[in-house]
């Protein structure tokens, strides 16, 4: 197919028609409104269900009932309403429903601003709402990314039977590339019938499913929680996503960077290659699991005298960083999160210091 | 001779955990009746509440959801718009719908969803141990209201079948009560009634129903119906608030 250009919202919600979701409930914020003005045109066209629900909280749980009934169903939001969707999030994993929900991360804490950020990383990663609980986090660097991940969302999240989460910032969701919609991250959707509040007219067995997280028995309640965890532990075996850049050269630095922010570190370390400084990166593209091994490899390296983890928040994947190196070598941060991106000749700065 | 009474198709032989003197039971016969009576038990959807019928999963047979506290109609707003074809209920307390779940109930009666909701209003909060609510009377005893709710602090009860009965948008909201046979009759026809508009895709449709808290009113059974006769219903009238053109 050839490739198209557009703005990163709207390649999202055409993403998800293309991967084979037809419903979409939301509420307006920006910075990712297009992506709700996209659907609104586009769904009726397809036959499928948009709605603008009356807040982010009753979102989260118009997500729920449509999972739980076994459909395919996506929401985007950013930062403020992901937090009013949490206690959803926690529901519909400790529930087992598969559901994608997108955060085009604006800046906060509170009210923040409306530019990009990656200051939702803890909230993504470690929780967000409240219990013991994973999303699948993915974190595309660009429209293309964003797509792809998109589209591969609905087939992790059927396969785990948890939410998944796309965390894209501003800076995605606003500006446009041109994108390519690959056929082949087209699946169908899974066979339900075995949990989903489809109707029991629906199913051989007529045996009827409940889609309920109560377990007032703690037994029952342990035992739920033990094959969350085993998915948790299945994910961080099979799902790990990352990339290497700059690696097969003898590198003094090792930067862990991610989104949009990876793109201005890459930048960086083809201007410092010119200067003859080897700089890699190590771009994780799912938080959740995070490439723990593949940080503690290339951290390792004998040319390698420190790690930095470069954000867009003020330190949340460093944690992770520092936790997966071991102590074997500093690990050293920097970040902004106002919602203006370090430049590239802000992170040279940066690592020269660091040599 | 055949049978000439059964238990319904769509209610489960489980014991129920209501108090002695719990409406609940009544209203769990009701509703399993009239899905009996439509024949839809096989694409029913229930979403259980948070509150003493967070259980109902266990009580009625058919599908069901358990939502979070006061987020029924939104999670029955997401089953109904993907799944025209299921028959999808709420059954909630007035602690869930009138209280934590104000909004949800509002948006989803104002967008005319296509869903049955039942609701319980018993004055007070039933699972959490007797706490007041929007719905407990002026002077009533509560754990939260010791002296009795102080409207002049608390505001005056909310009456939500007046309240829904307002929106523009079309529907069908009703209060019936539970206290006497003749109101149980009128019950089951209201409930009935309103999966039938559901059926018909029309409208959405809404049952208040005054129901009893013996146990957390600190009454007998037989008080606590009296008691609910002589102040809930003056107050909570019954009758149709609203019923489709």
């Amino acid at each position: 197919m050839a490739k198209v250009l557009m703005k990163g919202n709207e390649a999202i919600g055409e993403a998800a028609i293309r991967a084979g979701c037809k419903n979409y409930f939301a509420y307006p914020i920006t910075p990712q409104s297009e992506v709700a003005e996209y659907l609104a045109k586009r769904l009726p066209e397809e036959g499928g269900v948009f709605l603008q629900g009356e807040s982010e909280v009753a979102v989260g749980y118009m997500i729920f009932g449509a999972a739980g009934a076994g459909e395919r169903v996506m929401t985007t939001s950013s930062s403020p309403g992901i937090s009013l969707m949490s206690e959803a999030l926690s529901y519909i994993a400790a529930a087992q429903c598969p559901a994608v929900f997108v955060n085009i991360m604006r800046g906060g804490p509170g009210l923040g601003g409306i530019l990009p950020s990656q200051g939702d990383y803890f909230q993504a990663t470690k929780g967000g709402g409240h219990g013991d609980y994973h999303l699948l986090v993915l974190a595309p660097d660009g429209v293309q990314e964003a797509v792809e991940m998109t589209m591969q969302a609905f087939t992790l999240a059927e396969k785990y039977r948890n939410p998944v989460m796309i965390m894209g910032d501003g800076l995605i969701g606003q500006m446009m590339e041109p994108v390519e919609f690959p056929d082949d991250l087209k699946t169908e959707p899974t066979n339900k019938d075995d949990w989903a509040t489809n109707g029991m007219a629906h199913r051989k067995s007529k045996k009827r499913n409940l889609v309920k997280s109560l377990f007032l028995d703690p037994t029952a309640l342990n035992e739920n929680n033990l094959v969350l965890k085993a998915k948790y532990a299945q994910m961080k075996k099979e799902e790990v996503q990352y990339e290497l850049v700059n690696a097969d050269t003898d590198y003094q630095v090792l930067i862990t960077s991610y989104g949009t922010m990876s793109r201005v570190c890459r930048t960086a370390i083809d201007m410092l290659k010119e200067e003859g400084i080897e700089v890699a990166m190590l771009r994780p593209k799912t938080l959740f699991p995070f490439p723990e091994k593949a940080v503690f490899d290339a951290s390792g390296k004998e040319s390698c005298k420190a790690v930095i983890s470069i954000e867009m928040s003020m330190g949340q994947m460093v944690e992770d960083v520092e936790r997966c190196v071991k102590g074997r070598k500093p690990v050293e941060f920097y970040g902004e999160c106002g919602g203006d991106i370090p430049s590239p000749e802000k992170i040279i700065e940066i690592i020269k210091a660091l040599l | 001779m055949g049978k000439a009474f059964s238990k319904p198709k769509a209610l489960s032989d489980t014991h129920t955990h209501y108090c002695p003197g719990c409406t609940h039971g009544i209203v769990h016969r009701l509703v399993a009746e009239a899905i009996d009576d439509l024949g839809i038990q096989e694409k029913t959807v229930g979403i259980a509440p948070v509150g003493c019928a967070v259980l109902a999963y266990n009580y009625f047979n058919c599908d069901f959801q358990e939502a979070a506290h006061g987020r029924a109609p939104a999670m029955a707003t997401g089953i109904k718009r993907v799944r025209p074809d299921l028959m999808v209920f709420t059954y909630q307390g007035d602690g869930d719908l009138a209280s934590i779940g104000m909004g949800e109930i509002i948006h989803a009666a104002n967008r005319g969803e296509k869903f049955t909701t039942i609701f319980i209003n018993n004055a007070i909060y039933g699972m959490t141990g007797g706490q007041m609510a929007p719905t407990t009377m002026p002077g009533q005893r509560a754990t939260t209201a010791p002296l009795g709710r102080d409207t002049a602090q608390t505001g005056m009860p909310i009456r939500m079948a007046n309240l829904l009965g307002e929106l523009v948008t079309p529907g069908y909201v009703t209060r019936q009560a539970v206290l006497k046979p003749q109101q149980v009759n009128k019950a089951k026809k209201a409930i009935k009634q309103a999966f039938q508009y559901q059926m018909e895709n029309r409208c959405f449709s809404f049952v208040e129903v005054v129901s009893t808290c013996p146990t957390n009113w600190g009454m007998t059974p037989v008080d606590a119906l009296k008691w609910a006769e002589d102040t809930l219903l003056p107050y909570y009238e019954l009758g149709d608030y609203k019923v489709p053109e």
